[in-house]
């Protein structure tokens, strides 16, 4: 399987008070057409990760690496000409919450179209067909509705169905999924994961899949890239996640629940300093 | 299953109808609401009005019987009521100073004010929004540093020292523009009075050497005044730009490869618009409601002048009059802010 992304040694570093602040320090790993899964507790740096690798680590915080690539791009000295056109084109990323990231005064339609049209070139009525399409992909039973609602109009399983289909319809090759269905009801987290799943699988596209739920991950990835404290500490296959090695994932393995026994009292974790370093 | 509530065409004319029906009748409340206030103002207020008429050597005999034809001896209720009967008739009464019917004095002075502040809003709104803009944009860099001094010296300096200063530079010294006054004497009668805007009077009657005179005339009171509002205006667009563009949206567009100029220009604004609209209504109420300083200084005569005067010759029927032509001018900015608010947020729109 070719590279479609390599990343090597990847720091994040923020400016503070107390002098500089590396949240994400010396991620390294390389993703084919396949579905990375990487677990973290929040502030493990696992959202800066995925922003980075579009270029849209928020200032003041710089993002450097030995190697970034893209398809045989270097993402590094990648013009801003460049980043605009994989971005949105060749890589996308569905955001968290669908009430936020979706723009409040723009219909749902507009915002998908306007995916397309920093993209090629295309009329508008080809636009909206393929928003069209696209909306029907992520199974919504009334685009044409839909394609005129407003962002506020939608429940969030919808919106984030929408957001789906805004972030897909440039068929990229890349989709950074970051945290996707951590504000959706258990019961819609389901469908939509569905949904991402078939698409992905469909069109052949490398997945980045960042969740701080690691059964979910282990469900739905090929790999699992085990983050803490800016770092990568364990790296496995999601079938062989229960040979993890690394105390960090056996703790986390330990918190899930079994069903046929009663754990009381619940696990905790006793963090070592030394996993940090 | 379904999420979103119904957006067919017809839904959507219809809560804009009928918040338009609502606006209305709160609009007629807060009229009446006014009414009464000034009302009380003009009772409240230690002027006498019967001795304005009058004059104080008049007899007591004079002095009951226009007591009386006032109606001061009737309860203030129905007195009230008189009041409400004459200002839906257009009476306002007639002016002690000038004997003529406060509505027509009012119709005279307040196309000065209205044409002033119209071109100093207008002045404000296209400087002030794209200084805003690029101050939110360039935040923390010089050229945020240069919009912010620039602004807060526009509403920290006094306004009728800025216009003496710039009557003195640009009148007095370069002579690059007119004096104080709306139009020079020789001009005056060249125009007849249709709109009572001159600059529209003028252009519209084809006479150019006029309307060059007034602009020549209006352009410092204007400059003036929108560097007052432009000061506000800049400041409040920077402040909701820099709220709009640390939104997750922003983040969400630049991931769809959208460039940065559209994400500042119809992105972020779009939103920021909506709360925008209501500062840009504000601010033009208030140059509407006279700005007495500016028109004193420029001889300007329009509505503050004229209340001003009133006001110093206890002139109580031309001050609840032009009182009350500003709550309007309040009430009517309000009313337009809210319906465009409406249809700038689809958000407000539904909710009806």
């Amino acid at each position: 399987m070719s590279a479609l992304l390599t990343v090597e040694d990847l720091r994040i570093t923020f400016p503070t008070r107390q002098g500089p602040s590396e949240v994400v320090r010396g991620v390294s790993f390389t993703l084919g057409r396949e579905r990375l899964g990487i677990v973290g507790e929040s502030g493990s740096g696992k959202s800066q990760t995925g922003r980075a690798l579009l270029g849209l680590t928020p200032p003041p915080g710089t993002a450097t690496a030995k190697r970034l690539e893209f398809d045989g791009i270097d993402l590094r000295s990648a013009s801003p000409k460049q980043w605009r056109a994989l971005r949105g084109g060749r890589m996308s990323m569905v955001m968290q919450d669908p009430k936020f990231s979706l723009n409040p005064v723009m219909t749902i339609g507009r915002q998908i179209m306007e995916a397309l049209a920093f993209h090629g070139r295309s009329s508008r009525a080809e636009k909206k067909a393929r928003a069209m399409a696209m909306l029907e992909a992520v199974q919504i039973r009334d685009p044409e509705r839909v394609f005129r609602a407003y962002p506020h109009e939608l429940s969030g399983g919808m919106g984030q169905r929408a957001m789906i289909a805004m972030m897909l319809v440039t068929e990229p090759d890349l989709l950074i999924a970051d945290e996707p269905t951590s504000a959706l009801d258990v019961t819609v987290q389901i469908e939509v994961l569905r949904i991402l799943d078939a698409l992905v699988t469909d069109r052949g596209m490398g997945l980045i899949f960042i969740s701080h739920d690691l059964r979910l991950v282990a469900s739905f990835c090929d790999r699992v890239l085990v983050m803490y404290a800016g770092r990568v500490v364990e790296e496995l296959k999601a079938s062989e996640l229960d040979r993890a090695q690394h105390p960090y994932t056996q703790g986390l393995m330990n918190c899930l629940p079994k069903i046929d026994n009663d754990t009381r009292p619940l696990p905790t974790m006793t963090r070592d300093a030394s996993w940090a370093l | 299953m379904s999420g979103a509530t119904k957006t067919g065409g017809r839904s959507r004319a219809l809560p804009f109808a009928w918040k338009a029906v609502k606006l209305l009748a709160s609009v007629a409340l807060t009229f009446l609401g006014l009414l009464f206030v000034t009302f009380l103002i003009g009772r409240v207020v230690p002027v006498d009005p019967v001795l304005s008429v009058v004059g104080d050597r008049a007899s007591q005999a004079v002095y009951d019987r226009v007591y009386i034809e006032l109606g001061l001896d009737k309860p203030l209720i129905q007195q009230f009521w008189i009041y409400l009967q004459k200002v839906f008739t257009g009476d306002f009464g007639d002016s002690f100073m000038t004997k003529r019917p406060i509505l027509d004095d009012i119709m005279r002075v307040f196309p000065a004010t209205l044409e002033l502040a119209t071109f100093g809003v207008i002045l404000g709104t296209i400087l002030g929004v794209p200084l805003g803009v690029l101050a939110a944009v360039k935040q923390g860099r010089l050229a945020d540093q240069v919009v912010r001094v620039v602004g807060l010296i526009g509403y920290s300096a006094p306004i009728f020292w800025l216009g003496l200063l710039g009557l003195l530079i640009f009148y007095a010294k370069l002579g690059w523009v007119a004096g104080p006054g709306r139009i020079d004497i020789s001009y005056e009668y060249d125009i007849t009075p249709a709109t009572g805007l001159l600059l529209i009077d003028s252009a519209m009657q084809g006479k150019w050497a006029a309307f060059g005179n007034i602009f020549s005339h209006i352009i410092l009171p204007a400059s003036l005044l929108g560097y007052f509002s432009m000061a506000y205006i800049s400041r409040m667009t920077r402040s909701f730009m820099l709220n709009e563009l640390a939104q997750e949206y922003v983040i969400a567009a630049r991931v769809k490869g959208v460039p940065e100029w559209r994400i500042i220009w119809v992105h972020a604004l779009r939103n920021a618009a909506v709360p925008l609209v209501t500062v840009i209504a504000l601010s033009y109420a208030g140059l509407l409601e006279g700005s007495v300083l500016t028109e004193t200084v420029f001889a300007w005569p329009g509505l503050g002048q004229y209340l001003t005067n009133s006001l110093q010759n206890a002139d109580m029927n031309a001050v609840l009059g032009g009182t009350l032509v500003i709550g309007v001018v309040f009430v009517g900015l309000n009313l337009l802010s809210d319906l465009l608010y409406t249809l700038l947020d689809p958000r407000v729109r539904r909710r009806g």
